[in-house]
């Protein structure tokens, strides 16, 4: 299935003169028509695609998993009250209305997915990639989650629960993944410098501090 | 509906493909198209369960050849159409018959940051009992709508336990229809990958999916 613009047909025409495509043709003169009704601002659209482009994305939430490594109440709170506590660091709002954080432990690994759609919490991890928006996970994050971890590279123990969190209402999920072995010492920000975005989808776990620190 | 979109459990779907170091956009269409839903979607004619059903209605076969971004540029054109706000033939012309004197509560650009940071909960206030508690084994019903639900397929007619209660949200499957937002419990309830997917799953694993009092029957 075509979910993958491998092509990067980035802004036409470009340096090479290549025409517009239909589709960059459809959204131009979309765009102008509601301009020219007075239905959007044209520099809203701009500062709504810088927000999400530059500004909102996992290093938010990465931040959030540091701090709760670090400060066990903290942690407490955050695992109580997902966006009660995410909003002390001013990540609030769209898509991120009313989020529940997941503890992965030991015994329990946990993954989200939305087979629906594409729910993602925004605040804390800006816009989804396009793998998890796209049918191949989608479909089979549910049906067959020790083989989706497995392609993404982990294999776990027969004794470890998953658990699957489908995002079919307006919570949003994230997963606090385990804090990696060896970490002892390091600040929030060395911290949050270990936590990626796909370890708070459930796909990856945190990353190993290097050897050197 | 039965659509495309609603792909839990299906095989055939190809390989899972990361892409390292994705940018957030692939291309400027994707920006404006992100952005102009947005902004569209401020205008307040629409709800966001009303933009995914506009999307869910891309023809199937359609909805699995294209991106995702194509996905939310049908669900907006169809919805401007749907409410009035631009003709069919606009769209065709790419031109505007006719400069409408605009709506009161375009999206300007220095009101956008306050807009996304208070974003717009669905939990309400209203107190509904709850029809069920944690601990209630419960059965997803098996409806077949051919409007919009959030009660995916594979859990219909699957048994499984209630884990915790969210509290009383907006019930899309009405909301979406344009029928009220008849707030509801919605809950969120485990189904171990067993009785979903039969014998041969695992016992120990589990998915929680969020479902709505009018999801539910007692087991």
């Amino acid at each position: 299935m075509n979910t993958h613009d491998h092509d990067h047909d980035h802004d036409g025409p470009g340096p090479h003169g290549a025409p517009l495509t239909e589709i960059q043709l459809r959204v131009k003169a979309l765009e102008s028509l509601l301009v020219d009704k007075g239905l959007v601002d044209p520099a809203a659209l701009d500062t709504l695609i810088d927000t999400y482009e530059t500004k909102v994305g996992p290093h938010n939430g990465a931040r959030v998993v540091a701090r709760a490594w670090s400060d066990p109440a903290f942690k407490q709170r955050l695992l109580e009250n997902g966006s009660a506590a995410i909003a002390e660091f001013g990540f609030t709002g769209r898509q991120g209305e009313d989020i529940l954080v997941v503890e992965n432990t030991p015994g329990v690994h946990n993954l989200v997915v939305c087979t629906l759609c594409s729910c993602y919490p925004w605040p804390v991890l800006g816009l989804p990639p396009v793998w998890y928006k796209s049918a191949p996970y989608r479909s089979r994050a549910v049906l067959d989650p020790r083989g989706v971890l497995r392609e993404f590279g982990i294999e776990l123990p027969e004794e470890v629960e998953i658990r699957v969190w489908d995002s079919t209402a307006e919570l949003r999920y994230l997963v606090l993944p385990e804090r990696p072995a060896g970490t002892e010492g390091m600040t929030e920000e060395e911290l949050a410098g270990l936590v990626t975005r796909d370890a708070m989808i459930g796909v990856a776990n945190a990353k190993a501090p290097a050897k050197d620190m | 509906m039965n659509g495309a979109h609603d792909l839990g459990g299906m095989h055939g779907m190809g390989p899972i493909t990361p892409e390292p170091d994705e940018p957030v956009f692939h291309n400027d269409w994707e920006r404006r198209v992100f952005a102009l839903t947005l902004a569209a979607g401020a205008l307040g004619r629409w709800n966001i369960d009303m933009s995914r059903f506009a999307r869910e209605q891309m023809p199937g076969p359609e909805y699995l050849n294209t991106t995702y971004y194509e996905h939310w540029l049908f669900g907006l054109e169809r919805l401007l159409v749907e409410k009035s706000l631009l003709e069919p033939a606009e769209i065709q012309a790419g031109r505007a018959r006719a400069v409408t004197p605009g709506l009161p509560n375009v999206l300007l650009a220095e009101d956008v940051a306050r807009v996304l940071q208070k974003g717009a909960s669905a939990r309400r206030t209203d107190s509904p009992p709850p029809r069920f508690r944690p601990g209630d084994q419960v059965v997803a019903r098996n409806l077949n709508p051919a409007g919009h639900t959030r009660l995916p397929r594979y859990a219909r007619g699957r048994r499984g336990v209630v884990e915790r209660d969210h509290g009383v949200f907006v019930f899309p499957d009405s909301n979406a229809m344009e029928r009220g937002e008849n707030p509801q419990h919605c809950y969120s309830v485990r189904f171990t990958l067993r009785d979903l997917w039969g014998p041969h799953a695992s016992a120990r694993d589990s998915v929680h999916i969020d479902l709505w009092d009018d999801h539910l029957e007692p087991a």
